[in-house]
């Protein structure tokens, strides 16, 4: 019997025993999973907890419901990989042997990284809400909060979800609106990037949109520390911002067994193939999603359109031929601006977001790089989309690879 | 693309100043644009220039500060203002690349 193991149920690890069990012969492939959560989440949705938008249980889901029969689930940690032995190692010392080895263990957030970050204020002034703990605690500061500073702060560069931090920012502008004190609250967007995004024409998009609502952009602050007793953040080139509530994006790191078995980069990402998705050390590991260093966004969208490319490159690895199917870079995000509106961007590693009409040219029904209501229902369906579709691995009426058709130069 | 004069060179450069050619850099040409940037150039800014060109892909902020040659600080105090993207045309290599 050969063995194909997966390392993270999230997204990915998700997707992949789908499409394996499929695939392959049970008689001739055992396909294992670990993870060590038992809920799934669904993480698009953290960012509308702190609003009321979501509760705790639109947005979480046991894991189990998604791993096909024939395929074995194990909960527990995992200590490390031995790649040269073919081996993982659980926590408690339970050894998996693997003909081929799929990681798709994700990124997760380290307030630990940053002094001062984790300390007296947390969970009191400075909250994260790419965690369900920290979405949730937001949102009961957020329900009696009578305005202030708020101050919207990304650590460092890759994030999870580069967009998530916006939609952040234009909800807030929408949700103490709604609350009648908008005028007392100051909202600023500060960001280690030069600017509201990284390519140029998105970038000038959500600086006017940002502009519009009155959301201020500090660029190019790169966090050193947080002083809880003045509530101040800290760059390191010596600018102090004060806050009276920060909502901060740690530091990402990939997980902690990628440092223990010495397969990772300084933030324990792993030097991936950026066109076959295969780890650049070992040719019998593919790296799906955010817990690989291709030059992408960390979102799921890509997580969907990359495990294509790891489903064709692993087949074609057992077979013992050359692998064929090369990853774009493709990159599709739902930006949520507000007021029950919307935005969307599709890029690759070679294209930036550009204005058209998605998935159809001339029809949509979504608008590329525009702020539509429609593009907003997008969002809503969506999270029925996930849990339904994309999470079993079936077939989405978009193409994996970027189409040029419908958007404008 | 536009062309410079540098240490007695006409060198290509991007719209944005950055070189063309990796391969014409040399440390006359970077105390050069150094100066044009304000910046009088000491042994530790060359010891960094160095550790930049070898390190040009995945190059982070992060990365500099574990060089062993500066701390994330000392770049900046090295660099003011944006340490990566500074360095990097001093260093005659691409601009710096921040992916979403």
């Amino acid at each position: 019997m050969k063995k194909i193991v997966i390392l993270g149920a999230g997204t990915g690890g998700t997707i992949m025993a789908n499409k394996l069990r499929k695939a392959l012969d049970r008689e001739e492939w055992d396909i294992t999973i670990v993870d060590k959560h038992k809920t799934h989440y669904y993480q698009p949705g953290f960012l509308f907890i702190p609003f009321g938008i979501y509760k705790r249980d639109d947005v979480i889901k046991p894991k189990a419901n998604f791993i096909p029969s024939g395929v074995k689930l194990i909960f527990n940690e995992i200590n490390k990989v031995e790649p040269e032995n073919n081996k993982v190692i659980l926590e408690g010392g339970q050894i998996l042997n693997y003909d081929f080895l799929i990681i798709a263990t994700g990124t997760r957030v380290s307030p630990e990284e940053t002094p001062g970050l984790k300390e007296e204020l947390w969970y009191k002034d400075i909250f994260d809400f790419y965690t369900i703990e920290g979405a949730l605690a937001l949102k009961e500061f957020f329900e009696t909060w009578q305005g202030g500073k708020l101050v919207v702060n990304i650590a460092e560069v890759p994030i999870k979800c580069p967009v998530a931090p916006l939609e952040f920012v234009f909800l807030a502008d929408e949700y103490f609106t709604k609350a009648g004190i908008r005028d007392k609250v100051e909202i600023s967007y500060v960001t280690p990037l030069a600017g509201a995004f990284t390519k140029p024409r998105a970038t000038k998009m959500l600086g006017d949109l940002l502009k519009e609502k009155n959301i201020n952009v500090i660029p190019d602050f790169y966090l050193e520390s947080v002083d809880n007793k003045e509530k101040k953040i800290k760059s390191y080139d010596g600018r102090e911002i004060s806050f009276d509530v920060l909502t901060i994006v740690p530091v990402n790191k990939g997980d902690d067994f990628v440092e223990r078995s010495g397969m990772g980069d300084d933030l324990n990402f792993i030097p991936t193939d950026k066109l076959t998705l295969r780890s650049e050390e070992h040719e019998n590991i593919f790296v799906l999603g955010d817990a690989s260093n291709i030059p992408t966004s960390k979102a799921g969208s890509v997580v969907h359109f990359a495990s294509e490319v790891v489903f064709e490159n692993l087949l074609s690895s057992i077979k013992g031929r050359k692998m064929h199917a090369h990853f774009d870079g493709h990159s599709n995000c739902y930006i949520e601006t507000g007021f029950g509106k919307g935005s969307i961007i599709d890029f690759n590693y070679d294209t930036e977001p550009l204005p058209g009409n998605y998935p159809l040219p001339g029809i949509g029904p979504f608008g590329l790089l525009q702020n539509t209501k429609m593009n907003h229902y997008g969002k809503v369906i969506f999270r029925w989309i996930y849990w339904h579709i994309l999470l079993k691995g079936k077939e989405l009426p978009v193409e994996s690879e970027m189409s040029m058709v419908g958007k404008k130069k | 693309m536009a062309q410079k004069n540098y240490a007695g060179v006409t060198i290509e450069v991007t719209e944005e100043g950055y070189l063309v050619d990796s391969s014409k850099w040399n440390e006359s040409i970077a105390k050069e644009i150094a100066k044009e940037e304000g910046i009088e150039l000491t042994d530790k800014h060359i010891a960094v220039l160095k550790f930049i060109r070898e390190n040009q892909s995945g190059l982070t902020i992060r990365k500099v500060g574990k060089s062993g040659i500066v701390d994330i600080k000392g770049f900046y105090d090295l660099f003011p203002g944006g340490p990566l993207k500074l360095s990097s045309k001093i260093a005659g290599i691409n601009k710096p690349t921040s992916c979403v």
